[in-house]
């Protein structure tokens, strides 16, 4: 690995209330989001979320249980539609988008409970990731290539073992994908994401039922996955440890408000956040 | 040889029980509901096959084509003013809003038949090659028909392009990842929505072609026809699993063998209260079906 997870990039403001390591700063942001907000029923789940992502920046979403984090997450890909706020993916607004949509945009995620396709296969769980970038959309084609020789049938295989080959999966490809070790689930949970060819990648609490060894690989690989392609990568984390060691930009959620933001080092010494995890000194 | 006569009736029997109960199957996998109409676009495929020959004088093969794209474009049609608005409506709303659509679609028929003073018709029997297959000799010879023998080969043809369709095709693939989570589905870049499109277009060409062999079976049909052979496919449906393909076959020529032997060996009288009562055996000790999954409750 050629980028220390431990070498921190300097963050600079951005000509907005946000920051960006200085890598991305000339470069349009990936995403961004202006005073977002939903309520559920009188609830301010979220409100006035406003962030910047880099292009190709890991950035944290941390905050106590509760905070509003997969909520925001849920907004990010129109699962859930703003009561208030817009969101920039990419230069272009998400409103009035679908879910699909949205992730064709550039917009993919995994999950806090994994929710594979566990009835189908690892390969055609990924194969489902790459639905988009395979021609033959046609129904009429389908019928066509049925019984003959399907070329983008074979295409979308070696594209998905390519991928899974990326976590050393490959020999995996035809188990069913409800059947795999957790860990493994984890990680195709992440190369289905990869497959839809996303520009921002959001992880809903990746390292979560994993052990040291397995936390410190997967810090790896989320490393890995910035460099190779090239993508920023949004996590939402209660490991502290992986957030502190790979996150660039670090933002806390607390009763659905932003109280921080910046880098590790911000975060780890800003009384506010301190007061959300631990309570007010007294 | 009563036995293998009825075997055979009951086999092509279950067959169509089959194509009709892939339609509700399908559509119940993918879009989660109940599709009461579906019976009745049989119907309108067997109306629409019976008006090309007999009045417009088509060719057979021209006006089962025909009633195919009818069929498929009311399907589709059907979803998209009728289901999509309440996609997410509570599942009794859709469920009444299916019903209406079934009694809407017979009394449109109704309404179109009674200009012509005429409420029966008489199904054209040339329609299919006269062919007939003989087996054994003497009293023991049993002879299977052009329709039975086309119902049995043209219904396993479809079962097993549908299976490779599913399991081996990008829509198929797309379709069953929202059978399992819509949702995530949908997070992956699948247009849900399309996806339902297309089951519908499916489930509605198998029910044009269910109407020819059902047409071709009972003859003598009015606007009710789909009603009980989309009852007893829903029966088939559930009896093998609701949501399973494989079960929808198994469920469909299970029921229908099931049926032909009540007709033979209780009373005909009784067949439907035995076939009916199946449904309640097996709601009682199999209440997922004969294939179907457990379903796991999301936490």
């Amino acid at each position: 690995m050629n980028k220390s997870p431990n070498k921190k990039p300097k963050l600079v403001p951005y000509p907005s209330n946000s920051f960006v390591t200085e890598r991305d700063l000339d470069k349009p942001p990936v995403l961004e989001t202006v005073h977002l907000g939903i309520d559920f029923g009188g609830l301010n789940a979220v409100d006035d979320f406003s962030i910047l992502v880099g292009r190709t920046e890991i950035s944290g979403l941390i905050g106590p249980n509760g905070a509003g984090k997969t909520t925001v997450f849920n907004l990010l890909t129109n699962v859930y539609q703003p009561t208030r706020g817009n969101i920039m993916l990419d230069g272009y607004s998400t409103a009035g988008k679908t879910v699909a949509q949205v992730n064709k945009m550039g917009i993919a995620r995994t999950f806090q409970n994994i929710r594979l396709f566990s009835n189908m296969s690892v390969i055609e769980n990924v194969m489902v990731g790459l639905h988009n970038r395979m021609p033959g959309e046609s129904l009429l084609s389908s019928i066509t290539h049925l019984f003959g020789f399907s070329k983008a049938e074979k295409e979308a295989r070696e594209m998905a073992i390519d991928l899974l080959s990326f976590f050393n999966m490959q020999d995996l490809a035809s188990a069913n994908a409800g059947s795999l070790p957790y860990g493994a689930q984890r990680r195709l949970e992440i190369v289905r994401a990869l497959a839809t060819n996303p520009k921002i990648l959001l992880l809903d609490e990746p390292a979560a039922g994993m052990n040291p060894s397995e936390t410190h690989e997967l810090m790896e690989n989320i490393l890995r996955i910035r460099d190779t392609y090239n993508i920023a990568i949004m996590l939402i984390e209660h490991d502290m440890n992986l957030v502190m060691n790979i996150c660039e930009g670090i933002c806390v959620l607390d009763h659905g408000k932003v109280i921080a933001k910046g880098t590790p080092d911000d975060i780890r010494n800003d009384p506010k956040v301190i007061e959300a995890y631990l309570g007010k000194k007294r | 040889m009563t036995f293998l006569a009825t075997l055979v009736n009951g086999l092509s029997l279950g067959s169509i029980y089959a194509l009709i109960a892939l339609g509700y199957t399908m559509v119940y996998g993918i879009a989660k509901m109940l599709n009461f109409a579906h019976g009745d676009i049989i119907m309108i495929g067997a109306f629409s096959i019976f008006t090309c020959i007999t009045s417009l004088k088509l060719p057979a093969i021209l006006a089962i084509l025909i009633a195919i794209v009818l069929c498929t474009i009311l399907g589709i049609t059907i979803e998209f003013l009728a289901y999509r608005p309440l996609r997410k409506a509570p599942p009794l709303a859709v469920l009444i809003t299916a019903i209406g659509v079934s009694y809407f679609l017979q009394n449109i028929v109704l309404l179109i038949n009674k200009l012509s003073n005429k409420t029966t018709f008489v199904f054209p029997t040339n329609i299919l090659p006269d062919i007939s297959l003989k087996i054994g000799s003497g009293d023991n010879a049993i002879i299977i028909n052009g329709n039975t023998i086309f119902t049995f080969i043209v219904t396993a043809v479809i079962m097993v392009a549908l299976t490779l369709f599913i399991n081996k095709t990008k829509m198929g693939k797309a379709m069953r990842a929202v059978s399992e989570d819509k949702e995530t589905a949908e997070l992956m870049g699948i247009s849900a929505n399309r996806t339902i499109t297309v089951t519908f277009a499916i489930g509605s060409a198998l029910a044009a072609v269910a109407g020819l062999f059902y047409g071709g079976t009972v003859i003598s049909f009015n606007h009710t026809l789909g009603s009980m052979p989309g009852i007893k496919a829903f029966v088939a449906a559930v009896f093998g699993g609701i949501g399973s393909i494989p079960g929808a076959m198994l469920g469909g020529i299970i029921l229908g063998i099931i049926e032909k032997m009540a007709e033979q060996y209780i009373s005909t009288s009784l067949a439907n209260a035995v076939v009916f009562g199946m449904l309640i055996l097996v709601l009682t000790f199999k209440p997922t079906g004969l294939l179907g999954k457990k379903i796991n409750e999301k936490v």
